[in-house]
């Protein structure tokens, strides 16, 4: 058969939490084109795809997903952690034409500037991949407390974390978001660009044969403002990264999220191309302190 | 032998039996002990209780003298002394004892006769008790035949840090049987001792073997007794009461030499044992200049006025 | 032997001089450098809790007080986050020194006004708050040595409400910082406690603090209402309650201020069976008792182990039997007065739905005042975590004690809870200390011992205890724009 009469198979872009690809609880799709500048684009997009249209229950089992994974995750060792990154790094790598054709049309870019973006993207998960075990060396350490004491501060993860992925930037923006989130023990749900998911949805594919733990990302798509109310209000939910909402919807959420003291990460300008600082890592760690006494050796002096 | 406690025949019926059940003890954080006995340390005594503590420190005093120096003369002027600490005042309380070496007993014994002053001495080898176990129930004997109405002895450091707490213990034993009437004190040399959780099995172990009192030092280490290491011991015998009913004495010895060091101490008792230690059948302190610091505190609140060395006696 | 064997060892009263503290009949609102009246004028009267005895009358800042001290502070900005590190820090050292030397009389004036006992002024409060200015001088000329960029800057105007419990401590927790980073502050003080603030504003004068750089609008939930929603406002700082927080956190959203919040807590101590048992008894009661309990990190909930359980509440019971209450001036008094009679309502209503709720409740024998606001040491036993005592934040002298039979059930216990701020761990198992701290949900684990402060240590909650931190290095990031 020549390739001009055979029919391509279609993917079926499915949602992923906990480990596993369910389609929306709502059993609803909406539709997704390319970039209206995509060459060959005619005002509306070309269909690409039908993606799930997330509900508040997808957003709610998403969650559940997310805390029962929290406790391995973050309890793994950081170097683990590392390897994992790195694994993911090796996926994608393998699949990077899949994705240079996704993000080219996600974004309307050409195939050697989508191939730029898949390439940042990859090495973002390596860049983040050795952040693991070092971040609590730059961000804790011992205290000299003025006292018989030793005084330790190390970074833990806050726990589940709410992310609202960049809506322009569908790929190399959304592994920007996440990786640094995880990277150091959080668990993730994840809400993909509204217009663009599909990329993230095809990163599911891949974090599932990363070695990842199912629920420690967890990949929405639908409509940003539907999917993030109910994740801002939830009382499970330790902290909402406001990245991909817009001003008034950022607000609404801030408020909700005061309802159980998320900590929140503003939206702001950024340039996704730049290597990022710190400050991703460190907006989702808490800071415990352990205090213990020492004391001297012995009863027989003074010597504390 | 006396008999041991019902509720220890188990634990004290081998070494391993005993070493489970010392080491079995809580353990001692140093860091909260010591903070704790400075906290207390803070208290502020002043009028008619520092007057009240002054005369009660004094009562509890086991004036003492041990030195190779000791000659009759130094003895009956301790004695003398400890009946009337301040000659200008009547008042003033006698201490509770003097404290000699065994070959010094009779002297004092004689020195105070009819007076409500107890004769104690040092006995088993003091201090370093480097002697075979004869020699040391020999030394006690001649202590108690002399008119000792205490003895303090000292217990085998060296073999309580090697483990042979079985060994220690019959030597407490052995020592109590030999001490007849006289009521025994059991000096640990905590110093030597070094960790407060040893000090805390040496003070279980000394009063399971039957001590009436137990001491922290002989004064002639580094290292004496501190606020902490008597805290603990009132600790180790308000305890030991609460599991047995027997009460057990403690007295820091060494190192305390001022009023106010020597209140702090009281308000260590009153605050961790409790009132039924107040009172020098179960407090003492081994001491001898602490005694003339108090006789002066004593004269400032009696007068208002600072006292001076040379308003009170030298001994 | 003649001394009576009845007479009780009783303590003499000790009372601490009030002659070294001089209060005012009356004290402005500190801003731009000058003492000045509300603009409305009014004012409110701080008294002493121990024997509602008025101290002094205080202006009340409304909103535009409010506003007047911002525009203060605003003015002074420009200049103080020019000036070069290095005179900042002398301006802090200066501070310390002072403050030091005045230690003495802030102790006692903070126990007049708060209640709280001298030897927790004189011990804890005043020597803390002058390590902290020290500890945070030292910062000002090396902030590009700190882990944030080469040249953080600072963020403007912070905005800065303070609780009553630690009043003159938790004001050098705010502003020690944010001056070293180069921030200029309006700080209100708790209503009930304005007047260590207002003697600190005369510390700034003695140390020639530049004017506006510290303002102090003493006032009602209003005025802070007012700091936290003025637009140039860069910074938001609170300490107190999680419900205020909260509304903070709305109040602050969809802004670019910047905001830290120190709330509540419920903290766990937990005591396993092989604890230093004397020192454990030492750090539960230090740990609820210390401030009356009037501390957002009290170890408010003890977890002890089952089957030490009995003799554990023995030990605990005989020693707080000995705790001694009265006159905060007493050198020898343990347990002060409640901050204000609306604090003693709310701990007495708590109290009183703990027995409603069928815990067994055990108080020390304690004769109380007959003016001021009491409450004594008390204990509930027969808690489990249904109970309204084990899961509301008391603030006062109220330990419920909850069992636990395993390591894990201890865990999963203690962070059952909405809070995250502290908790305790008493063993002597090295490797279980590790794993328990490990597991808690608290900014601050303190194992075999509690309640300790420092300023290098960072102090912070997780869940609804708040977020950022202060002290340490940490404390830095909460004022500089990173």
């Amino acid at each position: 058969m020549s390739e001009s009469t055979r029919l391509s198979v279609f993917k079926t872009y499915k949602l992923y939490v906990g480990g596993k690809f369910p389609r929306s609880e709502s059993g609803r799709v909406y539709e997704v084109t390319t970039a209206t500048s995509a060459a060959g684009a005619g005002g509306k997009g070309k269909w690409l795809a039908n993606a799930p249209l997330s509900s508040r229950k997808d957003a709610r089992d998403a969650v559940v997903a997310a805390r029962k994974a929290f406790g391995g995750w973050s309890g793994a060792t950081a170097y683990n952690r590392g390897q994992i990154l790195y694994r993911v790094a090796e996926m994608l790598e393998g699949r990077r034409g899949q994705f240079v054709r996704e993000v080219g049309e996600a974004e309307g870019l050409s195939k050697s500037k989508a191939g730029a973006v898949v390439d940042a993207a990859i090495d973002r998960w390596v860049w983040y991949a050795g952040w693991t075990d070092k971040i609590g060396q730059v961000v804790g350490g011992a205290n000299p407390v003025a006292g018989p004491y030793f005084n330790l501060s190390t970074p833990e993860p806050t726990g589940v974390v709410t992310v609202l992925a960049p809506q322009e930037s569908s790929f190399l923006g959304l592994v920007s978001v996440i990786a640094p989130v995880i990277a150091t023990g959080n668990t993730v749900v994840v809400v993909a660009s509204e217009r663009a998911p599909l990329p993230a949805l095809s990163l599911g594919e891949v974090l599932a044969t990363s070695d990842l733990p199912g629920g420690v990302v967890n990949v929405l798509s639908g409509r940003t403002a539907e999917i993030s109310a109910p994740l801002a209000a939830h009382q499970d939910v330790n902290a909402i990264d406001l990245t991909g909402a817009d001003a008034q919807l950022a607000k609404e959420l801030e408020v909700a999220a005061a309802d159980n003291l998320k900590r929140v990460l503003r939206p702001r300008a950024e340039d996704w191309t730049a290597e990022p600082g710190t400050d991703r890592l460190t907006s989702f760690l808490e800071t415990k302190t352990v205090w213990h006494p020492t004391g001297s050796l012995g009863a027989s002096g003074s010597a504390y | 032998m006396p008999t041991i406690a019902p509720a220890f025949a188990d634990v004290t019926s081998s070494d391993s039996a005993l070493r489970r059940f010392l080491h079995g003890l809580p353990g001692v954080d140093p860091v909260g002990l010591e903070a704790r006995a400075a906290s207390l340390g803070t208290r502020s005594i002043k009028t008619t209780a520092k007057a009240y503590a002054i005369d009660l420190a004094i009562s509890m005093i086991d004036l003492t003298t041990l030195e190779g120096a000791d000659t009759p003369g130094k003895v009956r002027a301790l004695a003398a002394k400890a009946v009337h600490p301040d000659p200008t005042d009547r008042t003033t309380p006698t201490t509770a004892a003097v404290c000699v070496y065994p070959d010094m007993v009779a002297t004092a014994k004689e020195a105070l006769a009819g007076a409500d002053v107890k004769v104690a001495s040092v006995a088993t080898a003091f201090p370093a008790g480097r002697a075979a176990l004869d020699v040391k129930l020999a030394d006690t004997r001649d202590a108690v035949a002399a008119g000792a109405d205490e003895i303090d002895m000292v217990i085998d450091r060296g073999a309580f840090l090697a483990g042979g707490y079985m060994k220690v213990f019959e030597e407490i034993r052995a020592v109590k049987e030999a001490s007849g009437p006289a009521r025994l004190k059991v000096i640990f040399e905590t110093g030597e001792l070094s960790t407060y959780d040893n000090i805390r099995r040496a003070s279980w172990l000394g009063m399971m073997a039957g001590a009436d009192f137990i001491k922290t030092s002989t004064g002639k280490v580094a290292v004496n007794a501190t606020p902490a290491n008597t805290l603990l011991m009132l600790e180790a015998v308000r305890d030991f009461r609460a599991q047995t009913g027997v009460q057990v004495g403690v007295k820091p010895a060494g190192g305390i030499r001022t009023s106010k060091d020597a209140i702090k101490f009281l308000v260590l008792v009153n605050e961790t044992a409790g009132e039924d230690w107040l009172d020098n059948h179960w407090f003492r302190f081994g001491a001898s200049s602490l005694l003339n610091d108090l006789l002066m505190q004593r004269q400032k609140l009696a007068t208002g006025r600072y006292s001076g060395p040379d308003y009170v006696t030298v001994d | 032997m003649t001394m009576d064997k009845h007479s009780l060892f009783e303590y003499a009263p000790a009372p601490e001089s009030r002659s070294v503290v001089d209060i005012a009949p009356s004290y402005g609102l500190f801003i731009d450098g000058e003492f000045t009246d509300a603009a409305d004028g009014k004012v409110f009267k701080t008294v002493s809790p121990s024997s509602e005895e008025v101290l002094s009358e205080v202006a009340q800042a409304g909103s535009e007080d409010v506003d007047r001290a911002v525009k203060a502070a605003r003015k002074a900005f420009e200049k103080w986050s020019a000036l070069p590190g290095s005179e900042r820090a002398k301006y802090l050292f200066r501070i310390a020194r002072i403050i030091q030397e005045r230690s003495r009389e802030l102790a006692v004036l903070e126990t007049l006004d708060n209640g709280k006992p001298i030897k927790e002024t004189r011990d804890a409060d005043l020597p803390l708050v002058a390590a902290h200015f020290f500890y945070y001088a030292g910062w000002a000329d090396k902030l590009g040595h700190a882990g944030y960029g080469p040249d953080p800057r600072p963020l403007g105007v912070a905005g800065q409400v303070i609780p009553w419990n630690f009043p003159l401590l938790m004001l050098a927790w705010k502003i020690a910082p944010a001056l070293a980073t180069g921030n200029t502050v309006v700080l209100k003080p708790a209503e009930t406690t304005p007047l260590s603030a207002l003697f600190f504003a005369d510390i700034c004068r003695q140390a020639g603090l530049p004017k506006g750089v510290v303002n102090i609008v003493p006032g009602y939930g209003d005025a802070g209402a007012a700091l936290v929603a003025h637009p140039d406002v860069n910074k938001v700082a609170f300490t107190g309650s999680t419900a205020v927080g909260k509304a903070i956190a709305r109040e602050v959203a969809g802004t670019d201020k910047k905001l830290t919040l120190e709330l509540g807590g419920k903290g766990a101590n937990i005591v396993f069976d092989d604890a230093p048992i004397d020192q454990a008894v030492e750090g539960i009661v230090g740990g609820i008792f210390f401030n009356q309990g009037q501390v957002c990190c009290a170890g408010s909930r003890l977890l002890v182990q089952e089957s030490i359980q009995d003799e554990l509440l023995d030990s605990l019971k005989r020693r707080l039997s000995t705790l001694r209450l009265g006159d905060p001036l007493d050198k020898n008094t343990d347990i002060g007065a409640i901050n204000s009679a609306e604090q003693l309502a709310r701990i007495t209503a708590l109290a009183e739905t703990g027995e409603a709720e069928g815990a067994e409740r055990w108080t020390a024998p304690c004769e109380l005042p007959s003016s001021g606001y009491w409450f004594a040491p008390t204990l509930f036993t027969n808690v489990t975590q249904a109970h309204t005592i084990a899961r509301d934040e008391i603030f006062g002298p109220v330990l419920s004690v909850l069992t636990f039979r395993t390591p894990d059930e201890a865990v999963a216990k203690a962070n059952n809870s909405q809070y995250g701020l502290s908790a305790g761990i008493w063993t002597e198992k090295g490797s279980r200390i590790l794993a328990v701290a490990n597991k808690l949900r608290a900014g601050v684990v303190w194992a075999n011992t509690f309640n300790k402060f420092d300023p290098t240590s960072p102090f912070g909650g997780y869940k609804e205890s708040g977020f950022g931190r202060e002290g340490g290095r940490h404390g830095l990031e909460a004022y500089l724009d990173v």
